[in-house]
């Protein structure tokens, strides 16, 4: 049932991968702005700029340009950067583990931030704390990401400046690793002077991105604990004499956390997507900083290649949560 | 932890102080300790080739790349030119030849020797539509070089007044011949080496490059040993590098966040006109067809108000495309603020406030600091004579693809650059009708700046862009506005020298004495 299903899902990946690809080469070539004419020099002439489009090859017509890009994808090659004049797949899979790195441990803060207010609002129902914690949470989904990146500047980079405002790393290290995963390559090579300028300078992009997704995991959990706490299960533990920590913790969480699950695994690629902007006012050099500097640019073959990337990424991503969706709940392992 | 894997509260302390140690250990701040510099930038290095591609003619890359490599001729920071790679230059007496010395002594960063070969080499690349040298039409009007001892000569073959003015302009600089064909573009991308006085050390796209003094450079040895510019396109970050002490310099930003922080203890600034100007270009249809409106529009604009209220003072008001310290700049063309003159001109073709003109203006938004809210202003000052103008937000890219294909509005804000001064490449290029840059394309006007592209009497030259200045003027065929100014702040440690071309050089910055 379940090799199944993720061989259907990985077919139907190919499609929607074919539909993105279509739909991007279109698009970027159809909106306004094209890269010829943003490196047009002052005394062009009609022949200057026939060979720069010829040199790009933007004087083919779309289909045939589409043609020929995909027969390089499917070698993978995703073609020449305009701008970088490096290879696409090169660049975009040399800042993916960036964007990853800053994603996931987003994702870890926003879960265990959640998870804690949601554990305490369950365990202090109908006190003041849990209408503070209430109140808070709606204050905090309120502020979007980007400006609670800002709002970190500011108090960690200027007034209290103790964290790193800007970029990844620290510039004076001298990192030789073979992968761009500083944090784990940095761990396992025991270069804990790497990982820990890499998470100094990932804290506050982190924490932006995760706020907002903690407090809507808080008001989830939480929701969802109060509802399993007046179930039988969860009484019968306190008549064995569990605390009510013990109980949330033990009994409850487990039950609880399966509509949570559904909403992480969702708000993960949007998670990656709100990286673009967060990415930018932090100077972090991942894929979203890189695409918008892409777009600003008409970086045609580079814009195509971060697209497919994220949709890839996105589907991926839907196909575990759904996997472990699957996993986690036996009523749809077993039907 | 216990031992069946909880965590206690002793633990969890642990754990929270050794995870700050290691956040802590990476938050160093990096600002200069006398032989380090580091610089908050606000555009990231794109290529390593400064001769093709977009990036070679992005006039704020230049910056870096004249870190690293040098041009056939210097520029000093007042726009003059002086000696580079080149010693002596010019044309021969009939000027159908060029003789070019080359200056000896100069080595590459890995070591070997500059020679007459890499520059001939370099030109004969440039001129070459193959290598995607955007500035191609220049380079081709020379060719057939022979070389004598350090002494090139090349034939002249498409008489260029501006020739040794582009060679110090955007992709005039030498790379080295033997280098670049063993390793290829892209090899080049990934370990760059020029003459300059930084070698590139580290760099990581999108996020940094850390420089080292070059021990070998011909000129005057950079005052840091080590200059990282880290890139920092938000400018709201770049006031926090420089405002926390994480960066000793940074610039182009807010004009209010430039006097915020040259106001606080610590830091310094410096403010100065470039060589960029905000303008609004016509485009010969519609209203723009009536030269009453046309007038009408650009009298009716209180520039220094603008720069007063909007800019902070930061800014110089014009009325040609020619800035103060260009060559052909004339301070006797003079188009004043005149609201009255407006409202006759408009009433003479039968406009009024009951009954105004209508167009479009477009401009971009963000692009350069209050673009939009300068067209707001321009747009509210034409509605109190009788010019009602609807304005249209774009990105820049469009406005690109709008003017090389003659689509813009009859009225499109912009901003134009000219580090080398020369009006052939400000008021030539930006009106001469078959250029892909220009708008206005009306025939009187061609056949004015045509000759001017081939004139071989320099005086002449000069003169000839003043009287078209002087006309352009007259009939109101583009709008000048001011000439902006670039704002830098810096660490009292450090002392920067600003260049009129608006280039920022970490060879010109040095530790405060």
């Amino acid at each position: 049932m379940l090799l199944k299903t993720v061989l259907t899902r990985l077919a139907t990946t190919l499609v929607t991968l074919f539909g993105v690809a279509v739909v991007v080469f279109t698009l970027v070539r159809v909106a306004p702005g094209n890269p010829i004419a943003m490196m047009l020099p002052p005394g062009a002439t009609e022949e200057d700029i026939a060979n720069l489009t010829r040199l790009y090859g933007f004087d083919k017509s779309l289909p045939e340009q589409f043609a020929i890009w995909l027969s390089g994808v499917v070698q993978g090659d995703f073609g020449t950067s305009i701008t970088l004049r490096q290879p696409v797949m090169e660049l975009v899979l040399g800042r993916l583990p960036a964007t990853l790195e800053l994603s996931i441990m987003a994702l870890v803060i926003a879960v265990t931030l959640g998870g804690l207010v949601a554990v305490i609002g369950a365990r202090k129902r109908g006190t003041g704390t849990e209408v503070g914690l209430d109140l808070t949470n709606g204050a905090v989904l309120s502020v979007p990401d980007f400006l609670w990146g800002l709002i970190f500047v500011l108090l960690f980079g200027v007034l209290w400046p103790v964290l790193s405002i800007s970029g990844r790393v620290d510039p004076r290290l001298d990192i030789d690793f073979t992968s761009n995963f500083y944090v784990i390559e940095g761990l396992l090579r025991g270069r804990f002077d790497v990982v820990g300028s890499t998470l100094s300078h990932m804290l506050m992009p982190a924490m932006s991105l995760a706020l907002p997704l903690a407090a809507m995991i808080a008001q989830l959990l939480k929701q969802s604990l109060k509802e399993v706490l007046h179930l039988d299960y969860t009484t019968l533990a306190r008549v064995r004499g569990f605390s009510e920590t013990a109980v949330i913790l033990r009994e409850a969480l487990r039950n609880a956390a399966l509509p949570t699950l559904t909403l992480v695994g969702v708000q993960f690629t949007f998670l990656i997507g709100g990286t673009v902007i967060v990415e930018r006012i932090f100077a972090y050099e991942g894929l979203g900083n890189m695409a918008i500097d892409a777009v600003i640019n008409r970086d045609l073959p580079l814009i195509q290649g971060i697209v497919i990337l994220f949709a890839a990424l996105f589907i991926v991503i839907n196909l575990l949560v759904d996997l472990s969706y699957t996993l986690l709940n036996p009523r749809l392992r077993h039907g | 932890m216990t031992a069946n894997g909880h965590l206690t509260r002793r633990g969890f302390m642990g754990a929270s102080v050794a995870l700050t140690a290691l956040l802590a250990s990476g938050a160093s701040v990096l600002a200069q300790d006398g032989t380090n510099l580091t610089i908050a930038y606000n555009i990231p290095v794109q290529s390593w080739d400064p001769t093709t591609g977009p990036a070679a003619v992005n006039p704020v890359l230049q910056s870096i790349y004249l870190a690293v490599f040098d041009r056939y001729i210097a520029q000093a920071p007042d726009l003059s030119f002086g000696p580079g790679l080149l010693t002596d230059w010019g044309f021969s007496a009939d000027q159908s030849k060029i003789t070019m010395t080359v200056r000896d002594g100069v080595k590459w960063h890995n070591g070997a020797a500059l020679t007459p070969e890499d520059i001939v080499w370099s030109l004969e690349r440039a001129a070459n539509p193959e290598t995607g040298n955007p500035m191609q039409f220049v380079w081709s009007k020379i060719g057939n070089f022979t070389v004598e001892s350090n002494v090139i000569t090349a034939d002249v073959l498409d008489f260029e007044p501006a020739l040794f003015k582009w060679m110090a302009f955007l992709t005039a600089f030498v790379l080295p011949k033997a280098y670049y064909e063993e390793l290829g573009a892209e090899g080049f991308e990934k370990a760059p080496i020029g003459t300059g006085p930084y070698m590139v050390d580290a760099f990581e796209q999108g996020a940094y490059v850390r420089l080292k003094a070059f021990p070998d450079y011909w000129g005057d040895a950079p005052a840091f040993e080590t200059v990282t510019i880290k890139f920092v396109t938000d400018a709201a970050s770049r006031v926090a590098e420089v405002e926390s002490g994480n960066s000793d310099v940074t610039v182009n930003i807010p004009y209010e966040e430039y006097d915020r922080l040259i106001a606080k203890d610590g830091l310094s600034g410096v403010a100065v006109p470039i060589t960029d100007i905000g303008m609004i270009f016509l485009n010969d249809t519609g209203p723009m067809l009536d030269k009453n409106v046309r007038l009408a529009a650009h009298h009716a604009i209180d520039k220094q108000l603008i720069i007063d209220r909007l800019l902070r003072g930061y800014g110089v008001p014009l009325s040609t495309l020619e800035a103060p310290g260009y060559a052909a700049y004339d301070e006797s063309i003079v188009v004043t603020y005149d609201p009255e003159r407006s409202k006759e001109l408009l009433a003479a073709s039968g406009y009024s406030t009951d009954n105004p003109v209508k167009f479009t203006i477009q401009t971009t938004r963000g692009l350069k600091p209050k673009d939009y809210e300068m067209v707001q202003a321009i747009v509210g000052m034409w509605r109190k004579v009788g010019i009602e103008a609807e304005i249209e937000v774009y990105e820049i890219a469009k406005h690109y693809e709008l003017r090389a294909t003659d689509q813009l509005a009859p009225a499109a804000f912009y901003n134009w650059g000219n580090s080398i001064g020369d009006p052939s490449t400000a008021t030539g290029f930006s009106m001469f009708g078959p250029s892909p840059h220009a708008v206005w394309d009306t025939e009187d006007l061609v056949n004015r700046i045509a000759p001017l592209f081939v004139e071989r009497d320099e005086a002449a030259r000069i003169q000839g862009y003043k009287d078209v200045s002087r006309y352009i003027a007259e009939e109101g065929y583009v709008i000048p506005l001011l000439q902006y100014v670039m704002p830098v702040v810096f660490s009292n440690t450090v002392s920067v020298t600003p260049y009129t071309s608006g280039d920022l050089l970490p060879q010109a910055i040095t530790p405060a004495t």
